[in-house]
């Protein structure tokens, strides 16, 4: 995998072959991944993944434009490429007009984070995952490796995070869609903790063999899992806290903005940086802060301010990325004991896992989605039988707000495992929500 | 566009050095690279974003060995960095060997080409033209003060794929892809309202002319006017109700609910941790009523311009025409060689199609959609509307939501119109349905003749682990359905 030293000689050269008033910022994103996919705790598909996507952007005055282009780790290749790129971006550069809502980061710092490497021998983590299975129907996927993220520009600036990470998303399947979701992730491999895994994965296949039971359309008190809410947030972390969004009416947080409506006074949402795992700085080198309070007791506080968004709309940008998502969304916990979620719980719903989300009314964050997974009906506290998949159509106002009844003290540490394009540095850390009723619709 | 030079695409040196980088014990190997230029521009609220160009390439190396496969994808396509592939690609292929799925070899021999239609090439025209044509059109949505966010997008891709294997196939295929966009969002009072062009379903293989196909230089006048009426609009009614879909709905609800749900890895479960299951068994094809005797539903790569048009899926299968539903009886799944043969070997034969697709040189292929597409029927647009009592006639995608077996479903649009007694009446904002997938489709009531279809796309379908990004095309006639939950905001 590439390098800082190679990424900063690459910027180097190019910075060496500037003209005029050019100033030239850079990012990379690389990784070196190996991947096991299973079906049946049988290998679907498994290999290796190695590459490094260069993104430039080339500025003079208030022109500039952009471009991505992969890097081979060949050094004499990588120069052409970045040569070429940057040619050809000055021939663009001469016909764009002047960008009025370009900033770029003129107090350079430098900065880095190199986390070590104890990840678990692959041959070795194939076979533990395999004969951990058993005689189990083990689906997911096992991902591993370093991955990197740097920024560096030709004002000097070097930002460099790189970690190795390992993570294992799997589910164990009973029949048709009756299956125990589970994860273990982290920075080494421990036997003990993935057989605790295991077992607490297969032990909620006792529950699915019980008949599973219809519910009809209705509002029933439920409890929702840290990942049963990880899909509701996660729908939100598009567009919901950015200030674009919220600057032009689309975030689906606008009745909050105004102050419409409210959410418990209990719930605190914030970018927490300093204790995520995304680094901390942004695409074009400005410093993320250690937190970003987005809600403060149930009112709305902050939004995620890229430095075009504060330009444009006049506001100080808060180190966000250009899509202004969050890469380390935190929600305080409260008060009760996750150990006796199902007690407080009493007669109702336990939502393992959501799907699907989406909105059905984005202005009154209404939002619909699926239960998966492990859905259970309890009753008295104990749980009683599976619950056939059922369609929720809620607002966060509801769910968050009005009906909320708790949170959980402990919060839940959620690798981001999402690998479109590459594997992403992010997390969560979300507590377990007790709702008083939530609306199931088909 | 390329004027970087990325990867080199000579099918005859690619095969040479396929045979020149494998180490001793390979039974059987492919090489797929993928070399891809792009460009992304955008108009802002009067503002042109900067331009931005993409530049990839890479190789993704497959070995099969002592019962084993092993993948290896690499941006370093230097000799040393295909010989290092190679080596991943084996070690992995010997790691699993005894612990995966039945995978044999795919003995590709197949040889051929295949490259877009393409009237006139983007590389025809100036940079500096294409942003006047973006900043026209962004002026065109704004039309005044209630207009709090519009934009004007012009995306464009051009790949080149190439195959090659150990048994002497050889696959030669160029993509030239165009994605444009238009979005303008009206807001007042706590409501905001948004109309795209075909939420990005306008999209197609080709140059300029796409644009030419759904009327992109005239169409931002009225969206903007659509956004703004939309706040004055009532909700949409709720009950059950006909149901009339565009085909900018349409794409949506056969992705959804008849797409995936044939998707055969999905069937063997390969999908099940993430993409989810599928309530279609391997026992109902050839039997299974999943539609109204109306319903005829093609897998059709041949069609001139449509996004996911090819002439060979990613293992080098050829591609050709194929009906999924006849006549509303399923007959077979989208599942390339592969899956035919790991569900053949459970004792399910089952004839596929031609779908394993990668999305780009880092991921292996798997089963997706390609062009899937209703067939047109008989019914003019005016016998369609006409033959309803009340109901809805709703336009254009805005959100979907769909279990993880693909039978719940609640989609939503940005617009509608409701139909009161043959005719189309007012506008309502807000519109959704839910349903169940095989009721629904035993419900298709009305399929619109040749005079109402569109051939359209989903630029961005999600699926695999690893996660893979991919076009799919969709082509579709108006249809109307009958006794669906019809409902509107307020809800």
């Amino acid at each position: 995998m590439i390098d800082p030293q190679y990424f900063d000689d690459l910027v180097t050269t190019a910075t060496a072959g500037l003209t005029g008033d050019e100033v030239l910022l850079t990012s990379i994103d690389t990784e070196a991944t190996d991947f096991v996919r299973f079906n049946n705790a049988k290998v679907r598909q498994a290999g290796n993944v190695r590459q490094a996507t260069l993104s430039l952007d080339l500025i003079e005055g208030k022109r500039h434009t952009q471009a991505t282009v992969e890097l081979s780790g060949e050094r004499g290749l990588d120069d052409a490429r970045v040569a070429g790129v940057v040619e050809h971006l000055r021939a663009q550069r001469a016909v764009v007009p002047e960008d009025p809502h370009l900033i770029i980061n003129t107090e350079p710092t430098e900065t880095s984070q190199i986390g070590t490497d104890e990840l678990p021998d692959r041959d070795d983590t194939v076979a533990a995952i395999v004969d951990g299975a058993g005689d189990r129907d083990l689906v997911g996927v096992y991902t591993a490796g370093p991955t990197a993220s740097g920024f560096a520009n030709s004002l000097g600036q070097r930002n460099w995070f790189q970690t190795s990470t390992f993570s294992l998303d799997w589910t164990f399947y009973l029949r048709a869609d009756k299956a125990a979701k589970a994860a273990y992730a982290g920075f080494s491999w421990d036997d003990a903790a993935f057989d605790r895994t295991l077992r607490d994965a297969a032990g909620k296949l006792d529950a699915l063999a019980r008949t599973p039971v219809d519910l009809q359309p209705g509002e029933y008190r439920t409890y929702l899992t840290p990942s049963a809410l990880d899909e509701i947030i996660g729908l939100l972390s598009y567009g919901a806290f950015g200030a674009r969004a919220q600057q032009t009416s689309q975030s689906s947080l606008l009745r909050l903005l105004s102050g419409h409506d409210e959410l418990d006074a209990s719930v605190r949402i914030s970018e927490d940086t300093a204790n995520g795992i995304a680094p901390n700085f942004q695409e074009q080198g400005f410093l993320r802060p250690d937190e970003v309070v987005l809600v403060d007791e149930g009112k709305a506080a902050d939004a995620l301010v890229s430095p075009r968004s504060a330009i444009e709309f006049g506001l100080e940008a808060n180190g966000a990325a250009g899509d202004e998502s969050p890469r380390s969304l935190a929600i305080g916990g409260g008060g009760l004991d996750v150990e006796g979620a199902l007690a407080e719980l009493g007669t109702g719903l336990y939502v393992g896992n959501l799907w699907y989300t989406n909105y059905s009314d984005r202005p009154a964050c209404r939002v619909t989605g699926m239960t998966r997974f492990a859905t259970f009906w309890v009753e008295g506290g104990e749980i009683v039988a599976p619950v056939n998949v059922m369609r929720f159509d809620d607002t966060l106002y509801s769910l968050l707000g009005s009906k909320l009844e708790a949170l959980t003290a402990e919060s839940e540490f959620i690798f981001d495992n999402s690998t479109y394009e590459r594997r992403t540095p992010a997390s969560v850390r979300l507590p377990g929500v007790l709702v008083g009723g939530m609306k199931f619709t088909l | 566009m390329t004027l970087v030079e990325m990867v080199p695409t000579d099918v005859d040196v690619l095969r040479r050095r396929l045979h020149d980088v494998l180490p001793a014990g390979v039974d059987e190997a492919t090489l797929r690279v993928v070399d891809e230029s792009s460009e992304w521009l955008a108009v802002r609220r009067g503002t042109v974003l900067p331009a931005r160009s993409g530049f990839d390439g890479g190789a993704m190396l497959t070995i099969w060995a002592d019962g084993g496969v092993g993948h290896a994808a690499t941006s370093d396509v230097s000799d040393a960095g295909l010989r290092a592939a190679a080596q991943e690609a084996l070690r992995w292929a010997r790691a699993t060997a005894g612990r995966t799925v039945p995978i044999a070899p795919p003995s590709l021999t197949t040889g051929g080409v295949y490259a877009s239609p393409v009237t006139t090439a983007w590389d025809t025209t100036d940079l500096a033209d294409r942003i006047e044509l973006l900043r026209s059109r962004d002026a065109e949505l704004d039309a005044g003060e209630l207009i709090v966010d519009r934009s004007a997008t012009l995306g464009r891709r051009d790949v080149h794929s190439v195959l090659v294997s150990t048994a002497g196939g050889a696959i030669d295929q160029r993509f030239a892809f165009t994605y444009p966009m238009l979005a303008v969002t009206a807001a007042r009072a706590g409501d905001a309202q948004t109309r795209t062009y075909g939420a990005g379903a306008f999209c197609g293989q080709g140059g300029t002319e796409v644009l030419d196909r759904f009327g992109f230089h005239a169409a931002a006048g009225s969206l903007a006017g659509e956004a703004i009426a939309l706040l004055d609009a009532p909700n949409c009614p709720t009950g059950t109700m006909d149901l009339v879909l565009a085909p900018d709905q349409m794409v949506l609800q056969i992705h959804e609910s008849i797409g995936h749900p044939l998707e055969l890895d999905r069937i063997l479960g390969d999908e099940r941790n993430y993409a989810g299951t599928s309530f279609v068994t391997p026992d109902m094809f050839g039997t299974f009523r999943y539609g109204s005797d109306l319903l005829n539903v093609t897998f059709d790569p041949t069609v001139e311009g449509q996004l996911a048009s090819y002439a060979f899926d990613d293992d080098g299968t050829p591609a050709t025409k194929q009906h999924l539903i006849r006549s509303g009886i399923l007959e077979r799944p989208l599942g390339g060689s592969l899956s035919q043969q790991r569900a053949g070997l459970r004792g399910d034969p089952l004839d596929g199609v031609a779908n394993s697709r990668a999305c780009s040189w880092n991921r292996p292929p798997i089963d997706r959609m390609a062009n899937l597409n209703v067939e047109p029927g008989t019914s003019s647009f005016d016998e369609l509307i006409g033959e309803v009592e009340y109901g809805v006639f709703l336009r254009t995608n805005t959100s979907w939501s769909i279990d993880d077996s693909r039978n719940k479903f609640q989609f939503s649009t940005e617009i509608g119109q409701v139909i009161r007694d043959g005719q189309l009446a007012e506008t309502v904002r807000n519109p959704s349905y839910r349903g169940i997938s095989r009721e629904f489709w035993r419900n298709l009531s009305g399929v619109g003749d040749a005079s109402t279809f569109a051939v359209m796309g989903t630029p961005n379908c999600g699926k695999g682990e690893l996660n893979q990004m991919i076009g799919t095309g969709h082509a579709s006639p108006v249809c109307r359905f009958s006794g669906v939950e019809v409902f509107g905001a307020d809800q």
